[in-house]
């Protein structure tokens, strides 16, 4: 069995998010230890390494080196930051972790302060769910008056506070530093990289930022240790990771599944394809990540490296599921439309060719498509990539590329015939409301 | 300009950042001003810039940017559907559709009586459940179907 809850056993339910919950589950012992044996931060490092724990933002940067990189013994404040604006589309994991776990994240932040030195912190919630923002400052408020966060954790001199802020609606602030604009209370632009957060964050002070799933690893890699963590899954690809299942499968939801379970196990395990049609494509990491067809996905297991082989990336682990019905030119419309709105408009290649991006696939779908609208397509994605002040330019890219090269059929059909390959009928039947979902 | 309520409220959001950084609460000022007035008009936009000790176009700026500011009077009842590709594919367009037929309204719009305002929503971070909806801003309706519309509306209307 691949089935592997770690952040979210026994998460089915919204009861079992309180302190006495988690601490009933084991959970602030990694805490307690640590302050008790003053572990030092060297070795939590070394464990997380071992661990093989990689970013479950999107990067897939390794957790432990990025926590050696902050300079501990640098004067003065420090912060660290939970990305928590989860807003890709298919992305729904980090939700699920805060309103079944808030625990998890909370401890494996003070440990995160601990090790780096860090004396403040914040969790950044997506404006969209301000049902869980309530509830983490509720978990927040438990967590302070059982003295694990505040002056003095648990009678010892370490001292970390930790607040949530909240997003309202802007899909960029999910990017580390338009989100450290955010926090500072101004619009959330990225900044020019470098310098990084670790030398210039918050306030301009030394910050290091984490997806809320990578702090929510942490108590559980500490409590079982780094060496088993790794072995739940391949070499390099340590853990279990949560995968959020979205569009035409039976069952979409959250399953936290060791690093390297084959695709069909879980496609199974959400249902499989709806109504029993057939599997057309994949998108396997939020909709950045370039599409796969049916039978390339088929064969791959779910980790970062067998995924990016495939041409793809496994990213937040957000798995949109498309059947026959589906159409690709309409599909990537849709995905075109939010990046042209969401651009923050910084730089020209990413304002203007997002822009272009969506008129054109637009144009296509709606049967005004040129013959040469696909090269045009190709041309204007060529020139945004790798030409930005951040990912999201690459992101509004990788999608039509990917979308392009593997369904060129059914651009080229659309171009010729002015309509869609799948029929109009089949594709509304196709996306009505999940009949057997479980709610 | 805002209540006493509202403003012990940003008093405490205040105090979640260090001394000096109090623009770092425009944010969550911003939206609890917007809950007590229903909208942002430009002048308590400024009376909350000038409680922040910040510049007024600094606070525009920020209204301005993020997508869940009402910069304009809207109905009493924000109702926001997510139509992004992962909702699309699971009845996110048809609950659109549906809303707009029942409301006799299309997006950005307000129904006469004032009662609802409708907007399409990009992706709320809550896809397994689509098709999803945002009650003004801040509750989430998950799983929704014809009939749930049909009770919420019933509601919001007896309200
Ligand atoms: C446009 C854009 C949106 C992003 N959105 C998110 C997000 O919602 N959540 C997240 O954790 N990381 C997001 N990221 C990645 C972050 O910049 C950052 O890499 C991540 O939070 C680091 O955490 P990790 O090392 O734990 O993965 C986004 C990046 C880009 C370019
Ligand atoms: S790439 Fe796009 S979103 Fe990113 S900074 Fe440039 S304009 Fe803004
Ligand atoms: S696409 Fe609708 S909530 Fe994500």
């Amino acid at each position: 069995m691949s089935a592997h809850a770690l952040i979210l056993a026994g998460a089915d339910a919204d009861r079992g998010w309180r302190l006495r919950d988690y601490a009933a589950r084991g959970g602030y012992e990694s805490l307690r230890r640590i302050v008790a044996e003053k572990t030092s931060p060297d070795a939590i490092i070394a464990e997380l390494k071992a661990s093989g724990l990689r970013g479950r933002g999107g990067a897939g940067f390794p957790t432990g080196l990025k926590w050696s990189f902050m300079p501990r013994a640098f004067p003065g404040d420090k912060y660290l930051v939970c990305n928590s604006d989860e807003g890709e589309p298919g992305t729904f994991k980090d939700r699920d972790i805060l309103r079944y776990n808030p625990h998890a994240v909370i401890e494996g932040m003070i440990v995160g302060a601990w090790v780096m030195g860090c004396t403040r912190g914040y969790n950044y919630i997506h404006g969209e769910i301000f049902e869980i923002y309530r509830r983490f400052e509720e978990a927040l408020e438990e967590a302070r008056a059982a003295g694990l966060l505040g002056p003095n954790i648990l009678g010892s001199d370490f001292s970390f506070e930790l607040f949530a802020h909240h997003g309202y609606g802007a899909y960029v602030c999910g990017e580390e530093t338009a989100l450290l604009e955010s926090l500072e209370g101004k619009k959330g632009q990225p900044r020019f990289k470098p310098p990084f957060p670790a030398s210039y964050g918050l306030y301009g002070k030394p910050t290091t930022i984490n997806n809320t799933e990578t702090f929510a690893s942490v108590p559980f890699i500490l409590k079982m240790g780094g060496e088993a963590f790794l072995g739940l899954g391949k070499p390099n690809n340590g853990g279990s990771k949560i995968f959020s299942v979205s569009g035409h499968v039976n069952r979409p939801g959250n399953y936290e599944l060791n690093l390297g379970t084959p695709f069909p196990e879980l496609l199974e395990m959400a249902g499989g394809v709806r109504d029993g049609r057939k599997l057309k494509a994949v998108i396997p990491g939020g909709s950045s990540s370039p599409v796969l067809p049916a039978d390339v996905i088929m064969d791959c297991t779910l980790d970062f490296d067998a995924i990016g082989k495939a041409g793809s990336m496994l990213g937040s682990g957000a798995v949109i599921v498309m059947d026959e019905t589906a159409c690709m030119v309409r599909a990537l419309e849709r995905l075109s439309y939010f990046y042209h709105e969401e651009s923050c408009g910084q730089c020209t290649p990413c304002r203007e060719g997002t822009g272009w991006l969506y008129r054109v696939v637009r144009r296509i779908e709606e049967g005004l498509g040129r013959p040469d609208d696909l090269d045009l397509l190709r041309s204007v994605a060529g020139n945004i990539a790798g030409r930005t002040i951040c990912a999201l330019g690459d992101a509004a890219a990788g999608p039509v590329q990917s979308f392009i090269k593997h369904f060129t059929d059914e651009f080229i059909y659309h171009i010729e015939y002015r309509k869609c390959l799948v029929p109009l009928a089949v594709q509304d039947a196709g996306n009505q409301i999940n009949a057997s979902r479980p709610c | 300009m805002l209540s006493q309520e509202s403003l012990q409220q940003i008093d405490r959001e205040i105090a979640k950042y260090p001394p000096g950084r109090k623009q770092s609460a425009i944010m969550s000022a911003l939206r609890i001003a917007q809950v007590e007035k229903g909208w942002l008009p430009k002048d308590v936009i400024e009376f909350v810039a000038a409680y922040l000790g910040m510049p007024p176009m600094a606070a525009y700026e920020v209204a301005t940017f993020y997508n869940m500011y009402d910069l304009e009077p809207i109905g009493r009842h924000k109702i926001t559907v997510c139509t992004n590709l992962p909702c699309a594919l699971s009845g996110g367009v048809h609950v659109a559709e549906y809303l707009k037929r029942r409301l006799g309204i299309g997006f950005n719009e307000t129904t006469p009586d004032g009662r609802f305002t409708l907007k399409e929503g990009e992706c709320m971070g809550a896809c397994g459940d689509a098709p999803v909806l945002l009650h003004n801003n801040h509750h989430m309706c998950s799983f929704m179907t014809m009939d749930k519309i049909d009770s919420l509306l019933a509601e919001l209307e007896s309200q």
